[in-house]
């Protein structure tokens, strides 16, 4: 199992993910056995604090999405617990999830899949309150209106199909949804990414008014990275269904630890001639490989520019290098000597010989990113500590 | 000096339907000269594809108008009958389009139908294009290129169907290549790679490209001159570095500060254009961006032309602020503090 961080301030999280894994079968054959699974998330443990974004990336296919809909129940984990304000909720039932619901939302990406075409906005808004019991007729048109209003609607539009409104509006629309039964959790699975450049921008303006007006907590699934550093508070990057790094927002564009995260970074084109032409720019060989039948050690050593032997036999496991910044690699960029002691001596820490004539010797980029203090990272050896 | 190859001038596209005249595309000129590449920006609905497929003669049809002209090393395309239209089109003049998935038949294999793309155009034996697709295929960076040119399109991933998309609209050696929005349906990785591409490919082949995206990042990444467009106009048109650091339009602006910047602090909140793109039947009268514009005054409710404001003379814009006014207002408008 990999790392589980808690909170130090003693409060409760409010979402645990605890070792969860999602395969997916394949069946094929006269009698539908299973000859092979997708391993779609694997073995990710992560909390969510109150109050938080945490933003979710990784390139299509990673399981980004899959754990999302884990999170809210869409899905059922193959294994691992998923505790909701510290309650088990992996395995509750369709009727004992019911009132769990309530409390966790959904917005889905595409605007135009996601809401019926036959119904009226006020129905399609109103429909959770009236599956969940909540006042009576007139209530709930009025809350529907004054969700309208929340989300920039006019709430004249209570009578409209969606047809009459654009992608953007859409998209208000099922965040008017979402918000109906006052949730505390949100998961939003690229809520923008549909959206013009312009609409974008609105998009995200909105959604954080409304964590600051209704204190929601976001898991945000998003695949630009320009999108995620702007809304999260920690960002967790996924590759191939595992945890490959999680770091607070700033801290995983000024000094990514795992080489796919510095990857993913440099390959953000950046709307300015003159910079684009001068950063050094690390394209990728290749595509993600297949979930079914992920590559072994560590999953990203095929694409990897640092690999050596160790990546390709043991996996590297997720291990804290202080500020709450985990990462899972053999090769860590960005740290600096007293840190990576720290991290060899710790019991999590598994490759005998680390070796570490592969780790990148570029002084300059460790004195340019300081890896900020940790209890017991200011340059003593922690193994001499009792 | 270069060859020109392509002369746009005053193009127009309406379509007629039941609702009324769409004007898609209400007056765009420019010129494209061999080895150059020419980034097209702008949101969906403003006219940047209809541009594009009118160049190929894919618009073409009973209810839609053409005004203006488009020509091809001279040679007039908007009225050129269909079968001679055919000779150029994916010969002389390729587009690659945005949605990989689609774009190719799913019940051809990927060779024959870059094989087809061939000796559609040249008098060539089946073997000696198919040795060529697989040439092709290898210059493109698919693996095992050998053997992938048998497999069908669904055992391609959409990177690799994206790239074998390219190969099939270079098999003749185009000389202009329109790619519409070749990476917005791709992961930033892969999007790397075929920016990439596209970028050593034009000089490979000594083609023009016409790169059309919605993405400001991409085009300051290979784009040499850039045309912004809204609402069926160019608003703003100059070279790269005009236009990014010396922006005229305020629209212009605020697709520049709509953008999550990874190069920059994170702002408190991001500047965004109010309101939607007009509709196309019953656009605003005056300038199209008045309703939006946070510096709109009495006189945008006249269009304003295109025209040269700045001392560079290549860098035109359609906005009725003075250019002292625009280098005033512009900053605090990128960094959205001037709300309308």
């Amino acid at each position: 199992m990999s790392s589980l961080e808690e909170p130090q301030n003693g409060d409760r999280p409010l979402l645990e993910v605890r070792a969860v894994k999602k395969y997916f079968p394949i069946r094929s054959g006269l009698l539908q056995r299973e000859v092979a699974r997708v391993h779609a998330v694997d073995d990710l443990t992560i909390t969510v604090s109150p109050g938080e974004t945490l933003g979710l990336v990784g390139e299509s296919g990673c399981g980004k999405s899959t754990l999302g809909r884990c999170i809210v129940r869409l899905l059922e984990p193959t294994d691992g617990d998923i505790l909701f304000e510290g309650r088990s909720i992996a395995k509750l039932n369709a009727a004992k999830l019911r009132p769990l619901r309530r409390q966790m939302q959904m917005i889905f990406q595409d605007p135009y899949a996601s809401l019926n075409p036959r119904k009226r906005v006020g129905t399609i808004i109103s429909d959770p309150m009236k599956i969940h019991g909540i006042g009576d007729k007139a209530e709930r048109k009025r809350r529907v209106q004054e969700l309208l209003e929340t989300v920039g609607l006019s709430p004249e539009h209570y009578n409209r199909f969606p047809h009459e409104f654009s992608g953007g509006q859409r998209q208000r629309i099922g965040v008017a949804r979402s918000l109906a039964l006052r949730p505390k959790l949100i998961v939003a699975d690229e809520p923008v990414s549909a959206l013009d450049v312009s609409i974008q921008a609105q998009m995200v303006n909105l959604l954080d008014e409304l964590q600051k007006d209704f204190g929601l907590t976001y898991v945000f699934i998003a695949h630009d990275l320009g999108v995620i550093r702007h809304v999260s508070d920690r960002i967790a990057v996924m590759y191939l269904g595992k945890l490959v790094e999680l770091s607070p927002a700033e801290e995983l564009y000024t000094r990514p630890i795992m080489p796919y995260t510095e990857a993913l970074l440099s390959a953000v084109p950046i709307p300015d001639p003159d910079l684009a032409e001068q950063r050094e720019r690390i394209v990728l060989e290749g595509d993600v490989p297949s979930p079914i039948d992920p590559p072994s050690g560590c999953r990203f050593h095929p694409r990897c520019r640092y690999a050596t032997g160790i990546c390709s036999e043991v996996e590297p496991p997720l291990v804290d290098y202080g500020n709450n910044h985990l990462a899972a690699c053999h090769h860590p960029l960005n740290v600096d000597a007293a840190t990576l002691a720290r991290v060899q001596a710790s019991e999590k820490y598994t490759p005998e010989e680390a070796d570490a004539s592969a780790l990148p010797k570029d002084p300059g980029k460790e004195e340019a990113h300081p890896v900020p203090t940790a209890a017991d990272g200011n340059g003593r050896d922690p193994r001499r500590n009792p | 000096m270069a060859e020109r190859l392509l002369e746009v001038d005053g193009l127009k596209v309406q379509f007629a339907t039941e609702d009324g005249v769409v004007r898609a595309v209400d007056g765009v000129d420019f010129t494209l000269d061999r080895g150059k590449v020419l980034g097209i920006v702008g949101e969906s609905g403003s006219g940047k594809s209809v541009t594009a497929m009118t160049l190929l003669g894919l618009t073409r049809d009973k209810n839609t108008i053409f005004e203006g002209e488009v020509r091809y090393k001279g040679q007039s395309l908007l009225d050129l009958p269909e079968s001679k239209l055919q000779e150029i089109r994916g010969n002389e003049l390729a587009m690659i389009f945005q949605d990989p998935m689609t774009s190719m038949n799913p019940v051809y294999r990927v060779g024959d139908q870059i094989v087809e793309a061939i000796t559609t155009h040249e008098d060539i034996s089946s073997r000696d294009a198919k040795r060529r697709a697989v040439e092709l295929l290898k210059q493109v960076g698919i693996p095992n290129p050998e053997r992938r040119v048998d497999d069908y399109p669904h055992q391609f991933s959409g990177g690799m169907r994206q790239r074998a998309m390219i190969a099939m609209a270079l098999a003749n050696n185009p000389d202009v290549l329109i790619a519409d929005e070749p990476t917005t349906a791709l992961d930033v990785t892969i999007q790397a790679q075929i920016i990439e591409l596209i970028d050593r490919l034009k000089d490979d082949f000594n083609s023009a490209v016409i790169l059309i995206t919605h993405d400001l990042g991409v085009v300051a990444e290979v784009a040499d001159e850039i045309i912004v467009m809204y609402a069926g106009r160019v608003v703003e048109h100059g070279g790269k570095r005009p236009v990014f650091y010396d922006p005229q339009h305020p629209y212009a602006w605020g697709l520049l500060g709509s953008i999550p910047r990874l190069d920059r602090p994170r702002p408190e909140k991001l500047a965004s254009i109010k309101g939607a793109p007009p509709s196309l039947i019953n656009p605003p009268r005056g300038c199209k961006f008045r309703p939006r514009c946070p510096h709109a005054f009495e006189k945008c409710h006249e269009e304003p032309p295109l025209a040269n404001r700045v001392e560079d003379p290549g860098h035109l814009d359609r906005c009725w602020l003075s250019v002292e006014q625009k280098r005033e207002l512009r900053e605090a408008t990128i960094r959205g503090e001037v709300v309308a």
